[in-house]
């Protein structure tokens, strides 16, 4: 078996799984995720719970203990058995509430409260951290297997840097797929694939070696019995403490162990996979340990004494002589440490940005000021280092603890470390009793005791408690030895330190609950926890409107980006039976947009962002609440008329909007009429003038072909408006003669910018143009979309009032439309008449200084929709922005089913 | 909450199933625990090799039970909006 071959094998198997996720986020993103959304998928995605450290340690596991590695395999067993128990309702609510990571279920459950997703963080990472250093060991050791055989020269890796090769790998994984969008619901597709394809891996390597050993090594299952009966391991004491303790906290670990949390509630893309997971990931969890006796006791009777049986998964095959299954179960065992490490860092990261890293950053900025622009960048940022730092982390404790014998003993420790958070969950899921204080005094003496009980001893004698504090106690009080609490050294350490641990923290979050009063936020979410399968009536806001729309967009297209959050904006507003961008700021919408936050940066951090817009709402909230929820036996009663009532608030809103649409445009329409009187009789006055003078025959001829000057052109204005106005006419009635061609979107604009270019040629307008995206082909009316560009490119020479003028043009393709957006740098347009600029004859300013009649716009809201696109304004963009949408191809029968718009049919006539 | 007194057949079976799904982790840890208590009456220790004879036997046969559920409820479920078990965890 070539040293070289591995190392060949092992880049390829690499590159497949890079190229495995880079194709799975091409298809989820052109949104053909078919079968990456099925229940298999998710089934094996389940899997990273089986590590390298139950790849290659179950059997060595099986071969010092016997039949005790399988309770590692039996509480995971149980916990999906009785899905309908734990698993269901944390994936609803996960999915409902948009939640992050097991800190932010932590965090929003007990009132949104940062300072519990960072105790819940700092448990996590202390917990992964060995266990992702026990991962690096694992490769490290395989690889070394390989080269033993190697003369010791130049070419003989040392393990250091294997380690170190492999985290930095894993960390360029991890941060390109997986920080490469923010929202929750834009899950981790190409990771979620990937270890889905590792799953396979190691499932297949591990049954190969398992049929090699029994079928060829073995005679059959007869003679594996018979040989299990006659190895050292035949009669090994069962303890039913252990046995009882084991199961336990492995079926803790699977619903608390960060990484689990990750595949099992925050990757779920549909709740009914959870029927084939109950009990597909049981029949998973037995195939991988189904054949880890036979290979233990088949390993013992072959290999020498003293073979590391840790590694009898790779070194029976290479004894016998199969080069090639050794290589498949390297790979095997390369999958299991290389996915658990990928997910955990995401999930670890994901905690560590958005419970430390952005609420530190939100907190150092200078009071008052409120939390706008790019945090997606910051956050995306943060999470990568975090990704690094993390592997980095893990790399540091490898390096440090020297891959010893500890190391070895860290999967079950980190599980009874991670076992900590289930008391503050299962009570968060099940008791609305349970309180903030509760949870927080439980989570920190468990974490505690876990630290000074299994955590510190595991570095061995003298490594960080002296032997003489193991021995004796600290200042000699032999009730507190670290071993044996209490005098309770009957117990072996690590059922020691779950009894006290998760007792402790038990007793300390039931009574801390019994004896705390909960605020309003955690009351409503305690409710909205515990009956999550209740629906949504057991909510209701409480938060005061009062917020500005627009602000409150701005502050969503920092966090969400800005497609989504207009996305987001004009979903909701159209549920309120609005038109545009910006809702009402109703309670019910503010709620809406905290939870949406709330999938990208955490329920605490959202909950904070938003209520600096709110405002001083919470105050009275204490006391709004406590009315509240005395009163909710009645309220529960009410919520049907509730629901009717906001029916019917949401047409009079509609119905109210439009009434005042039509007052406006009335008056708008009788100074058209007076305006349009005007701008008739002006030019038409000066021609009559002019031609009675001509009428003088004793005119010089030089005044003469002046004032014939004159005459034309006031025929030329006044034949202009006449245009407009037929113009006008055509498009709304849809009558428009199409003249589709193919150009290219950036032809189309270098027109338009050039054709404007002689609208207020005095001013230096700065036009910045994104060349490269601007290539796009257009099938359409050419002309007419010039028209429309040149018209905005006009308006905002005209109107932008901002002393160094700038405009932007951005352009890209998305789905089958093609978005143009022309974003200038002024005072934009206020709110109150975003409504009406594109209605005939509405014209901001006054009438001299913009030399139009004010049909600009309406003309290209008509041709939009007659080219089957649309043109809105859009709000929050820092200055007066407009977006143009157009299909990439023409419809057929485009100006029927593309109008949108209220446009009136009449003629102007 | 009130709830009715008597049920129609298929609500009734859907709920006793939900009421099987349920108690099935309890059947798991009954059977997971018993060889811990096994003892040769030779010798007097546990046996690994009939051990794990029967906990992989009891462990397929949970897993089948829970798939047969599973499916079950899965097909019934499309037809109730408020999903299995949602009737029980109402309080009245």
């Amino acid at each position: 078996m070539s040293f070289n071959l591995l190392v060949i094998v092992c880049l390829l198997y690499v590159s497949l799984l890079f190229a495995v996720a880079f194709l799975a986020e091409r298809r989820a993103e052109a949104g053909q995720g078919g079968w990456l959304r099925s229940p298999l998928v998710y089934t094996l995605s389940l899997s990273i719970y089986c590590t390298a450290w139950t790849f290659y340690g179950a059997v060595g596991y099986a071969a010092r203990s016997g039949l005790e590695f399988v309770t590692i395999y039996l509480g995971p067993t149980l916990v999906f058995a009785g899905w309908l128990w734990i698993v269901r309702k944390l994936v609803r609510i996960g999915r409902r509430e948009r939640v992050t990571s097991i800190a932010d279920l932590i965090s929003a459950r007990y009132g949104k409260s940062n300072l519990l997703g960072v105790v819940v963080t700092v448990i996590a990472v202390a917990a992964s951290t060995p266990y992702i250093a026990l991962q690096l060991q694992s490769v490290t050791l395989s690889v070394a297997v390989f080269a033993a055989d190697r003369p010791a020269g130049w070419a003989l890796p040392d393990g250091g840097a294997t380690a170190a090769w492999v985290a930095g790998g894993l960390a360029l994984f991890t941060i390109l797929f997986g920080t490469r969008n923010l929202d929750a619901d834009e899950r981790h597709h190409g990771v979620v694939t990937a270890i889905a394809l590792e799953a396979v891996v190691k499932l297949l390597a591990l049954l190969a070696v398992g049929i090699f050993t029994v079928w060829t090594v073995a005679d059959g299952w007869a003679d594996v019995y018979a040989r299990i009966e006659a190895s050292p391991v035949a009669e090994w004491p069962l303890r039913p403490g252990r046995w009882i303790g084991l199961t336990f906290v492995s079926a803790a670990a699977v619903l608390t162990l960060p990484r689990m949390f990750q595949v099992m509630v925050v990757e779920n893309v549909d709740e009914r996979h959870l029927t084939t997971a109950a009990w597909a990931f049981p029949a998973y969890l037995l195939l991988m340990s189904l054949f880890v006796l036979p290979i233990a006791v088949v390993g013992l009777e072959r290999l020498p004494q003293g073979a590391n049986p840790d590694l009898f998964v790779l070194t029976l095959p290479l004894a016998e002589g199969r080069g090639d299954l050794a290589l498949l179960a390297f790979l095997g065992g390369f999958s299991s440490a290389t996915s658990m490490v990928i997910v955990a860092a995401i999930a670890l990261a994901t905690m560590v940005s958005n419970h430390v890293v952005v609420p530190l950053w939100l907190s150092l900025r200078p009071a008052g000021a409120r939390a706008t622009g790019d945090v997606r960048g910051l956050v995306l940022l943060s999470r990568r280092l975090s990704i690094a730092a993390i592997l980095g982390l893990g790399l540091l404790y490898y390096r440090l603890s020297g891959g010893s014998a500890a190391l070895a003993a860290i999967g079950l420790i980190a599980f009874v470390g991670v076992a900590q958070i289930l008391p503050a969950m299962i009570a968060g899921l099940f008791w609305r009793g349970a309180t903030r204080v509760g949870a927080g005094l439980g989570l920190v003496t468990g974490f505690l005791i876990w630290l000074y009980t299994l955590f510190l001893p595991s570095f061995g004698a003298d490594g960080i408690l002296s032997a003489e504090i193991m021995a004796n106690g600290p200042w000699d009080i032999g009730w507190l030895r670290p071993q044996a609490l209490f005098g309770t050294a009957a117990l072996d350490p690590l059922l020691h330190a779950l009894f006290w641990s998760l007792g402790l923290n038990s007793l300390a979050l039931i009574t801390g609950s019994l004896l705390s009063f909960p605020g309003p936020v955690e009351r409503i979410q305690a409710l909205a926890f515990v009956r999550v399968f209740e629906g949504d009536r057991a909510r209701r806001g409480w938060s005061q409107g009062g917020a500005d729309a627009e602000e409150l967009l701005t502050l969503a297209q920092g966090i969400l980006g800005a497609d989504e959050a207009l996305a987001f904006f004009q979903a909701e507003a159209a549920f309120q039976g609005k038109a545009g961008f910006l809702p009402d700021t109703t309670p019910d919408f503010i709620e809406a947009l905290e939870r949406r936050l709330a999938g990208a940066v955490g329920a605490a951090t959202a909950h904070a962002m938003v209520a600096q817009f709110t405002g001083a709402a919470t105050v009275s909230a204490e006391e709004l609440m406590a009315v509240a929820s005395e009163a909710r036996e009645i309220i529960e009663y009410s919520a049907e008329i509730e629901a009717k009532s906001a029916e019917l608030a949401r047409t009079a809103r509609a119905l109210g909007e439009a009434n005042d649409k039509l007052r406006d445009l009335s008056v708008q329409k009788d100074a058209f009429l007076s305006q349009i009187s005007h701008e008739l009789r002006t030019p038409m006055t000066s021609i009559r003038a002019f031609s009675e003078i001509l009428g003088d025959p004793d005119l010089p001829p030089d005044l003469r072909s002046r004032y014939t000057g004159v005459i034309r052109e006031e025929a030329v204005r006044l034949t202009r408006l006449l245009d407009d106005l037929l113009d006008l006419a055509v498009l709304e009635n849809r009558k428009l003669q199409m003249n589709v061609k193919a150009g290219n979107l950036h032809d189309l604009i270098s027109r338009a910018v050039e054709a404007a270019s002689n609208t207020r040629p005095e001013r230096q307008m700065v036009v910045r143009r994104d060349l490269g995206a601007e290539f796009l082909p257009v099938f359409t009316d050419t002309d007419r979309l010039v028209q429309v560009f040149i018209n905005l490119i006009s308006n905002a020479r005209k109107y932008c009032d901002a002393p160094d003028p700038e405009l932007k043009i951005r352009a890209r393709r998305k789905g089958g439309r093609i978005i143009v957006d022309f974003i200038d740098n002024g005072a934009g347009i206020p709110k109150k008449d975003q409504g009406l600029i594109f209605e005939k004859f509405a014209r901001l300013t006054d009438t001299a200084k913009a030399g139009g009649a004010g049909l600009g716009l309406a003309i290209c809201r008509e041709i939009m929709v007659n080219l089957g696109g649309s043109i809105a304004y859009l709000p929050g963009q820092g200055g007066a922005a407009f977006r143009v949408t157009l299909p990439v191809r023409p419809q057929t029968s485009a100006g029927l089913e593309a109008a949108d718009g209220p446009a009136p049919k009449e003629t102007l006539s | 909450m009130r709830q009715p007194l008597f049920l129609a057949r298929k609500s009734y079976r859907l709920r006793r199933l939900v009421d099987a799904a349920r108690l099935l982790p309890f059947l798991g840890a009954f059977l997971f625990i018993l060889p811990v208590f096994w003892r040769d009456p030779a010798s007097g220790q546990s046996r690994t090799a009939p051990g794990a004879v029967f906990l992989f036997i009891a462990w397929a046969g949970l897993i089948a039970a829970s798939a047969l559920i599973a499916r079950r409820l899965a097909r019934t479920e499309s037809g109730d909006p408020d999903g299995p078990g949602a009737p029980e965890e109402r309080q009245g």
